[in-house]
């Protein structure tokens, strides 16, 4: 008997499109961003944790979160990564150019880390602790590429 | 409380690519393998829980297309979406639920079929964070930076387990990358996302394993010498990657002083004696000793130097090869637990290591260890 060749189907470029709510708190983060260029978080009115992205809930007390506070712009890099591989852009799906920076920002007034791009002009000038501001896009949608990456500023 | 036992396992070799075989196909081997090993039939299976991802299989209702494979048919079936030990938790619920004395668990992933950073990119909030291109790289190595920042551990250290596991898979067959490699070799491999390189990460990977849990009162009534289980907790971490200390695991050190509890030991450093624990990266297996109590704080770099995980150190980590030589996602946990069990049973072959009383098996589910599954199995009950 011959050898039966082994058969694939491939699924094509059909997509699934869907339409993410973002809810009163990602509303009210994107259209500060968007219109004032300014970061809004939340603080949880017991353990008094300022969270950043904002949301509804302090999961470790589990009591609902409605103080607004404005935090950075300026913060400093929590842990960051520089990528090399050329990895595919989910909103693209082209292949991004690397080098590029991927790191975690604790803005000031935060207690959590907020994630971007990092810019990587000076590699030696990335590192834990250093202090970065972001870079605005001219036109801004209302989305996290309202940013185009946080820079070093040391 | 009752008790439970792991009597059978049976897993496929790790390959790159099964391009000839289904996800049934898959799982109609490591299931006949496991009632083999276990000397049942199917009729001796009370009811099946498998265990799957949709998002990795490519459709919904993914544990629907291994239910016939996985003798399913008539029984209740029940499905988790995470990590193999997750599955076998709640395997080992209902066998001890009283509806059902015996309960079959399968796990299958084949990470050939689609673009794993696509994949894993879909695991992250799609409001913040998917659009960036995060994904289980990018935050795994942002992981691996803070916790050596904070522990000093360097990149020869992490490399070191590279060479370990692969060297260890050499004695496993199933393993998908045996390799004899150095320091120098992992050092030197394309540099992925800082600080790791490509051989500080795992494989992509096809494989299916499945494992027998049984009631206590219906454990010996087969061929194998049953493993007990004498401790499992699992605990979880934050949703957002930002809102943890990346550089800890608070939740692995929660479940395993759970487990360790629930098994009655005090001290873990001394009590167990071999591993199998969730390494897709070479700075996890480090991270996670520590986090569980089995290394001192920052110090897992250094007794691993020692050689003290070797197959025949002080306390053996991954003589398997581990997830570095070959990772199913979904699947690895269960393929940890059939390690361990076969080294507990004192069949595992080429990498059965010399004292194999008590073993520990470690999974995890979501990104950088978002929640971990410990579980302690014991050669006595
Ligand atoms: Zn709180």
């Amino acid at each position: 008997m011959t050898q039966t060749e082994n058969i694939i189907i491939e699924s094509g470029d059909a997509v699934q499109p869907f339409s993410y709510s973002v809810g009163m708190h990602g509303s009210k983060f994107f259209t500060e961003l968007r219109d004032n260029r300014r970061f809004m978080a939340v603080k949880c009115p017991k353990c008094k944790k300022v969270y950043i992205p904002p949301r509804g809930v302090c999961g470790e007390c589990f009591v609902e979160m409605k103080d607004w506070v404005e935090v950075g712009p300026q913060g400093v890099i929590g842990t960051f990564t520089i990528l090399r591989f050329a990895f595919i852009d989910p909103e693209t799906g082209a292949q991004k150019p690397v080098p590029y920076g991927y790191g975690f920002i604790k803005f000031d007034g935060a207690d959590t880390l907020f994630q971007h791009y990092i810019s990587v002009e000076d590699e030696t000038k990335i590192k834990i602790g250093a202090r970065v501001e972001p870079v605005f896009s001219k036109d801004r949608k209302g989305t996290i590429r309202d940013i185009e990456y946080f820079k070093v500023i040391d | 409380m009752d008790r439970a036992a792991i009597i059978g396992v049976g897993t496929t070799k790790i390959e790159k690519s099964k391009v000839g075989e289904t996800f049934a196909d898959m799982a109609w081997e490591a299931v006949n393998k496991a009632l083999s090993d276990a000397g049942m039939t199917i009729d001796d299976i009370d009811n099946v829980v498998t265990t799957s991802s949709d998002f990795w299989d490519g459709r919904t209702i993914s544990c629907m297309a291994v239910g016939d494979a996985s003798g399913a048919a008539h029984k209740n079936v029940s499905c988790v979406e995470g990590d193999g030990t997750y599955g076998a938790f709640y395997g080992m619920t209902r066998s001890l639920s009283g509806s059902y004395k015996t309960t079959l668990v399968t796990g299958h992933s084949k990470g050939s079929q689609s673009v794993s950073s696509l994949i894993t990119n879909s695991s992250f909030d799609p409001i913040y964070e998917r659009a960036l291109g995060m994904d289980m790289v990018t935050a795994c190595a942002m992981q691996a930076r803070s916790y050596m920042h904070r522990t000093k551990t360097t990149p020869e250290q992490l490399a070191g387990v590279s060479v370990k596991n692969h060297g260890n898979a050499l004695k496993n067959p199933l393993a998908q990358l045996p390799m004899k490699i150095t320091i120098k070799d992992v050092l030197e491999s394309e540099m992925i996302a800082d600080p790791l390189h490509k051989l500080d990460c795992s494989p992509v990977s096809d494989g299916c394993a499945a494992v027998i849990i049984a009631h206590e009162s219906v454990a010996a009534n087969f061929k194998q010498k049953p493993v007990w289980i004498k401790g499992v907790s699992f605990c979880a971490d934050s949703f957002f990657f930002g809102d943890r200390d990346l550089s800890r695991a608070k939740a692995l050190t929660e479940a395993a002083k759970k487990a360790y509890e629930m098994a009655g030991i005090k001290d873990p450093k001394k009590e167990i004696d071999v591993v199998e624990l969730y390494d897709a990266f070479t700075y996890q297996e480090l991270m996670w000793l520590e986090e569980m109590g089995l290394a001192d704080d920052a110090m897992a770099g250094k007794l691993l130097e020692k050689g003290e995980f070797n197959m025949d150190g002080r306390l053996p980590v991954n003589a398997s090869g581990g997830l570095l030589s070959g990772h199913p996602v979904i699947a690895a946990g269960l393929y940890s637990m059939a390690a361990v069990v076969r080294q507990i049973r004192g069949d595992a072959g080429g990498f059965q290591v010399k004292k194999a009383k008590t073993g520990l098996v470690h999974g995890v589910n979501g990104l950088g260890g978002q929640s971990h599954c410990v579980f302690i199995l014991d050669k006595d009950k």
